[in-house]
């Protein structure tokens, strides 16, 4: 149940532009750093294990194996500091929460592509 | 200076700030707020100001109130409240408080009646840890020793079960992330008493320099 006042407010700061992604695609997502004074662009690429929340409050996480160890990212679906969001890969997955990769090495962490 | 205005909670939600941290903040409508009547020290012993807060029909409003507002020549509001401030004499009966007595970073002080909870138990109330819950243990959720033999008695203000919340309660020191002053809006950093929809008084914060 939600307020008029309070969906204004939230719809303000949502993006518009969010590429449709699911559980099991992989994803780009381009992340401004800032070190020190300078300002740049990091890309981190990775299989969304999960999107979570609704509106304003949507997140979702990115997952990759990098040099052997498994590093796992968490966004605000709406952050500004995530510019931009590339789909590069559909998968197909059979749930919402890919938690069961985690336990899962090399070729047995594979996931489908989604074939239209 | 004081400053004082009375508002609604709307809700929580969250937004970003300008290095794109999420803020949780609380939204209330502040205002805006007629002055119904003005007290002096010549009338009533003290300086303050009566305002109103929301809108209210006609018929809702018994007839001693409705004379009243007539009297101010102001439109029945919903809650009346008075506002001690240091320059109530500066202000007018029909002049509106609204929002915009406040900047985003001000700091401010918060009061509204909490949640009910009705009867709770001493863990709920007062902090109190359970017992465990396993391993044979019967002692779950008691409240545990009452006092010593000596007094012969328990001593008054032992914590004990009993009605918790809906009570006032004030939050100090709370930062004003926006203002809205066009939609009467307040944006809050953190939590406020009360459910939605519940009269907040809001001032300026006490401990802020």
């Amino acid at each position: 149940m939600k307020n008029e006042i309070m969906d204004q407010l939230e719809k303000s700061q949502m993006k518009k532009d969010i590429p449709d992604f699911r559980p099991g695609d992989t994803v780009r997502a381009h992340v401004r750093v800032v070190e020190g004074s300078r300002e740049r662009i990091q890309v981190f690429e990775g299989v969304v294990i999960k999107r979570r929340g609704s509106g304003m409050n949507e997140s979702f996480t990115l997952r990759r194996v990098s040099y052997g160890v498994g590093v796992e990212r968490t966004f605000p679906l709406h952050a500004p500091k995530v510019e931009k969001i590339e789909v590069v890969r559909r998968g197909r997955v059979r749930r919402a929460k890919l938690y069961y990769l985690r336990q899962r090495r090399g070729r047995a962490a594979r996931i489908r592509e989604l074939r239209p | 200076m004081k400053k004082a205005i009375l508002g609604k909670k709307i809700g929580m939600t969250q937004i970003f700030d300008e290095q794109g941290n999420v803020v949780p903040v609380t939204v209330i409508q502040a205002g805006p707020c007629p002055v119904v009547q003005k007290k002096t020290v010549a009338s009533d012993g003290y300086d303050a100001i009566q305002v109103g807060f929301g809108q209210q029909k006609e018929q809702r409003v018994n007839k001693p109130r409705q004379g009243h507002f007539q009297r101010a020549q102001q439109s029945p509001t919903r809650y009346l409240a008075e506002l001690r401030l240091d320059d109530a004499a500066n202000y007018d009966v029909g002049q509106e408080i609204t929002a915009d007595i406040f900047q985003p970073g001000d700091r401010i002080d918060v009061s509204g009646v909490s949640k009910g909870k009705g009867f709770a138990g001493a863990i709920k109330r007062h902090n109190q840890r359970r017992g465990p819950s396993t391993h044979g243990s019967h002692f779950h959720r008691f409240p545990g020793a009452l006092g010593g033999v000596g007094p012969a008695r328990v001593l008054k203000g032992h914590p004990m079960p009993g009605r918790m919340g809906g009570e006032k309660v004030t939050v100090q020191n709370l930062e004003v992330v926006q203002v809205d002053a066009e939609r009467h809006l307040l944006l809050v950093k953190g939590s406020l008493p009360g459910i939605r929809g519940a009269l907040l008084r809001i001032k300026n914060s006490v401990k802020a320099q």
